[in-house]
């Protein structure tokens, strides 16, 4: 199995004028690996996630795909990276398949690849009888079905999902949770699931706890309930973005 | 990346444009509909408050509709240029954008086959006024309407490229609006599109001069010669020095080491 990283940050800081929205984030996800980037809303996440998608240009700290920098090389590093954006980002007046067609062409995939690479994921993601549907006429959480098969159509080797759940129903959740550690686990895709429900966290998932811009915590689930001694990772990640703000 | 994948791209972008476009049929039908009104109504009431003389390309009098023709052809351009940027800014608010700029593709050639796509669309609106334009005696020799094509696509780039330099600058759609009033009317007027640059000579120096320096003009003249198999060397090449600053000014704002894309979302 290969030793180098999927994705590592080192460093990593970024500032909005006078505000500073990551400070010194350090952290790395091997191949296979599904891991929760855990923290409230406004603790860096999408920040984090529009440097790594060269969104935003990076200033402070490194960012490295498959030990490729992403400053270096950009557009290898987005060759390797799927991305499940927070907002939701389907043309809506379009339907499923020429959305996933216009994803396919932007990566300059042949249409005859894409055909047969939209028909794998789309199965994938249970939405066959709804391909030729508006994405207008989705609901929710088949849009994020479809943003997720979107995402894996050029064959990524990381994804990155930005809070994919919010505002999904229990199933819809569920559904996402299985399918992206189905991915990890068969394909071998590392996974960054940025979110602030705790619950998603499930016990063998690898965490790492942003909070205000820097990372308080980084290890196994067990692990960090283990270190906080916490009954429950609700109380490991309160403990966890208590401590500095007590001391 | 291999040429291939570059054009695989275009295609799909073309396509992603030419969709949206099917999609939005009043889009369609209002560019067409707002030149044949001018046609119809100002062009007949302007009949004989203007005199046109004998100016190149033409060999004889013209009726005034023949002469504004030209400049509602620009027009036309003008209009999808600028909607294709709203599009732009539609995509930013609603997060499309960031699937274009995720691309493993250089940003300027991303943006520059959005700009492409537009063109597309704006050209074939174009084809479709001239059409229309036979049943008010508007007939350019026949090989015109071959001749026309590369000016009607320099011009729409140029258009495209200051739609597309806009919304790198504005943050919401809303100050689209405002700006299309202060960009769209001026540059339209201003022009040599309804009268001809004598006539404002007359009337004043200043406004001439602006008229000169407007690309706009140089648009509406490219495409009047373009119809007659003539080309206006000025215009053109004005209008090549001018869509390559708007498009190197665009790919600037929406490269993400500049900032734009940031500057926003700090404030």
């Amino acid at each position: 199995m290969s030793t180098v990283p999927a994705f590592s940050v080192e460093g990593l800081g970024h500032r909005f004028g006078q505000r500073r929205a990551l400070k010194d984030v350090s952290f790395s996800i091997a191949p296979g690996d599904f891991t929760v980037l855990l923290g409230l809303n406004g603790a860096g996440k999408t920040t984090l996630f529009s440097l790594a998608t060269r969104l935003y240009a990076q200033s402070e700290g490194m960012i490295r795909i498959f030990d490729m920098d992403i400053r270096e090389r950009p557009l290898d590093c987005l060759r390797l990276i799927g991305v499940v954006f927070q907002q939701p980002t389907l043309d809506l007046d379009l339907s499923v398949e020429q959305n996933l067609f216009y994803h396919c062409a932007l990566h300059g995939l042949s249409h005859r690849d894409a055909a047969r690479r939209i028909a794998t994921e789309i199965e994938r993601v249970g939405l066959v009888d709804q391909r030729r549907d508006k994405a207008r006429r989705l609901s929710g959480g088949q849009r994020r079905r479809v943003e997720i098969a979107r995402a894996l159509l050029h064959r990524p080797r990381l994804l990155l999902l930005d809070e994919p759940t919010v505002g999904l129903d229990i199933s819809s959740r569920q559904f996402l949770l299985d399918h992206v550690h189905r991915l990890c686990r068969e394909d071998g895709i590392a996974a960054l699931w940025a979110t602030h429900l705790i619950d998603e966290v499930g016990e063998a998932a690898r965490v790492v706890v942003l909070h205000r811009g820097e990372v308080r915590a980084v290890g196994a689930a067990g692990e960090l309930l283990g270190k906080t001694q916490a009954p429950s990772m609700r109380a490991a990640f309160e403990t966890l973005v208590q401590e500095r703000a007590a001391a | 990346m291999k040429p291939i994948h570059y054009l695989r791209c275009l295609v799909g972008i073309s396509m992603r444009e030419w969709l949206r476009f099917l999609n939005q049929r009043g889009r369609f039908f209002s560019a067409l509909v707002r030149p044949l009104v001018w046609l119809a109504i100002f062009a007949a009431g302007f009949h004989f408050v203007l005199g046109v003389s004998i100016i190149p390309p033409y060999e004889t009098y013209i009726p005034y509709s023949v002469y504004i023709a030209p400049g509602l052809i620009a027009m036309i351009l003008m209009f999808n240029g600028m909607l294709s940027s709203l599009s732009m800014v539609y995509d930013r608010e609603m997060g499309s954008m960031r699937v274009l700029m995720v691309s493993p593709l250089p940003r300027w050639f991303l943006l520059t086959a959005k700009l492409l796509a537009g063109v597309i669309v704006s050209v074939l609106q174009a084809y479709a006024f001239l059409a229309i334009a036979v049943l008010w005696d508007i007939v350019p020799p026949w090989y015109g309407y071959i001749t026309v094509l590369p000016a009607l696509v320099l011009s729409g780039l140029m258009m495209g490229a200051l739609g597309l330099l806009l919304s790198s600058a504005i943050r919401q759609l809303e100050n689209f609006a405002s700006v299309m009033n202060f960009v769209i009317f001026p540059m339209f007027f201003a022009s040599s599109a309804l009268y001809p640059l004598w006539h404002v000579k007359e009337a004043s120096l200043l406004l001439y001069y602006i008229c000169q320096a407007n690309p706009f003009t140089h648009a509406v003249e490219l495409v009047r010669f373009a119809l007659y198999g003539r080309l206006e060397p000025v215009s053109a090449v004005v209008l090549v020095a001018v869509t390559a600053i708007f498009l190197t000014l665009a790919v600037y704002g929406y490269d993400p080491a500049k900032g734009l894309m940031q500057r926003r979302a700090a404030e």
